[in-house]
């Protein structure tokens, strides 16, 4: 749950800066580069998990780095966050990049011309106006990271109270037998996600019209 | 020199090759859609980068291709009018009108806000957002957000469109007090003649990516150099001609042999006349009177338009010949005349090469 949140917010982050690199800013590599982006996406989430594994590793890139410092990722709560980071990402920046690109290309130039810079054109002008995008992406990829779990158990395992998340409790409490184990986890998390949904529905649903609505005031 | 373009760009199946320059006034860009006007514009905004050529303004260069310059639009200080207004659908008309102030204190940002808003009538509005208000609205907002940025030059694309008629000429005089006080150079997009000739003092008519014309708009209008500028400048009817000897042409699909003033050069062309030019004769058969047959006509408010065929033509495939605009009055006189009256061409003016 706080690994979902976390993630969420690190997706949202990487998501929007991303989604509005590509939409506003590359041409001919456009296709190269969405199509790297959304790889995670497509690809089983035990592959990312593997690939992430051989990175983050005792043996790869970052995490030889890191063991410098006595630090290891891998079956940490880290490692939780940042595979359902990187497998809930393609969900938040294709979702956003299709909001940018919807925008009124004259009203970025009216922007660009009037002399806003990037960083106001960016805060001031296109995520205000592709907010409802924004919210939209941020729904599916906490509702995505909520559920990950091929990714989780390659990185993570499933150590109890310290990597083990819901989903992959649910996974060993069937697998062994306890049925009422799990299905008190699957109670909460369909909770929780229903209550998170509707949340987020009715905020986004308040933003829009905040924004969008002929009547709306601030 | 206040002004100074001159780009090409080759885009798939369009050239665009303009070169003009202008002082501080304000220049019509006239043309069909598809004929690059808004190209033009958007090169000088910065939003389109030409192939070739150099846009200068005020003495700032803006693009040169030769020397590698090409200034971000950020940094051109042009004020744009979009055809959709382009109003950040998210701020309110006062922070729309704000968005390009740059560098001063919130105090004279204040009252350079209020008075635009006093002096474009928006006094009341400032805290509505653009779908709340009118179109009407919506434009002078879009234009005191312009002007709130002091800009060097205003480019406006096609300003009217979206208004109804009524609005229309509401909207233009008041623009037209606004850019005289502006002062400085202005573009003005449209593919409306009136419209042009109303707002600007001199106009450039643009046809498939060439300027064909550029003059004051007298000019223009008398003398348009090529058949499609006349087309394009509202002349209704161009015809294929032939020359016969240096004073006189033939249009062979109307039977007849005309005289002109200016010396006629090329063996081929065309003829143009205005609907407005053709004058009704007593028959008398001097110079350039013709017999003609009545064949249609269509009521509009003020004037009569009349669709009229040459006796001696002997091809019979177009319904008619020529178009004329006549007033009330001679169309009272002339409809009593059993379908066949004289009209006299004039001979000043509207043969062209090409």
């Amino acid at each position: 749950m706080k690994s979902s949140a976390c993630a969420t917010l690190i997706t949202l982050v990487f998501g929007v800066a991303a989604a509005w690199f590509v939409a506003a800013y590359s041409k001919k590599t456009k296709g190269l580069i969405d199509s790297i982006l959304t790889l995670p996406m497509v690809l089983p989430p035990t592959v990312a998990g593997f690939f992430l594994l051989l990175i983050l590793g005792k043996n790869g890139i970052i995490g030889g780095f890191l063991k410098k410092f006595d630090i290891t990722i891998i079956f940490s709560w880290v490692a939780i966050v940042i595979a359902a980071s990187v497998v809930s990402f393609p969900l938040m920046y294709r979702t956003v990049r299709a909001a940018f690109e919807q925008i009124d290309s004259n009203i970025l130039d009216a922007a660009r011309i009037l002399g806003a810079n990037e960083f106001k054109l960016l805060f001031k002008v296109a995520i205000p106006l592709a907010w409802p995008g924004i919210a939209a992406g941020t729904i599916l990829s906490f509702a995505r990271s909520l559920g990950e779990f091929g990714a989780t158990l390659m990185v993570a395992g499933n150590i109890p109270g310290k990597t083990q998340t819901i989903p992959v409790a649910i996974f060993f409490a069937t697998e062994s037998g306890e049925m009422d184990k799990a299905y008190l986890w699957v109670a909460l998390i369909f909770v929780i996600s229903l209550i998170v949904m509707i949340l987020m529905n009715y905020w986004s649903g308040f933003q829009a019209r905040l924004l969008f609505h002929p009547r709306g005031k601030l | 020199m206040e002004l100074y373009v001159e780009i090409k760009k080759n885009l798939p199946g369009f050239v665009l090759d303009v070169k003009f320059e202008g002082s501080k006034e304000r220049i019509a860009l006239l043309g069909a859609s598809g004929s690059g006007k808004t190209m033009t514009l958007r090169c000088v905004a910065g939003l389109v980068k030409p192939d070739e050529g150099k846009i200068i303004v005020n003495g700032k260069t803006f693009f040169d291709s030769k020397k590698g310059i090409n200034i971000k639009p950020k940094h051109r200080k042009v004020g744009f009018l979009f055809q959709n207004y382009a109003l950040f659908p998210h701020l309110t008309v006062k922070d729309n009108i704000a968005f390009g102030i740059r560098g001063l204190s919130d105090q004279e940002r204040n009252l350079r806000i209020s008075n635009l808003l006093e002096r474009f009538g928006l006094t009341g509005l400032e805290n509505r957002y653009p779908r709340l208000i009118s179109g009407g609205q919506q434009q002078r907002t879009a234009l005191a957000r312009t002007i709130a940025a002091e800009p060097d030059i205003i480019l406006l694309d096609e300003p009217f469109s979206a208004l109804d008629e009524h609005l229309r000429s509401y909207m233009a005089r008041e623009m037209l007090e606004i850019l005289k006080e502006f002062g400085g150079t202005t573009l003005f997009v449209t593919h409306n003649i009136e419209e042009a000739y109303r707002m600007c003092e001199k106009i450039a008519v643009l046809y498939s990516g060439e300027l064909h014309v550029f003059g004051s708009k007298k000019d223009v209008f008398e003398n348009p150099q090529t058949s499609e500028a006349a087309r394009i400048t509202g002349c209704k009817n161009i015809v294929e001609a032939v020359r016969v000897d240096d004073g006189y042409i033939e249009i062979p699909s109307w039977g007849i042999k005309l005289k002109t003033d200016s010396k006629v050069k090329a063996e081929k062309g065309f003829y143009g006349v205005r609907a407005n030019h053709i004058r009704l004769s007593n028959g008398n058969n001097s110079g350039n009177v013709f017999k003609a047959r009545i064949v249609g006509n269509i009521e509009t408010q003020f004037r009569q338009t009349v669709y009229l065929k040459f006796v001696e033509a002997t091809n019979g495939n177009s319904n008619y010949h020529i178009q004329w605009e006549v007033s009330k009055d001679i169309w009272d006189q002339i409809s009593k005349e059993q379908g066949l009256i004289n009209i006299r061409l004039p001979q000043d003016k509207m043969y062209f090469e090409k």
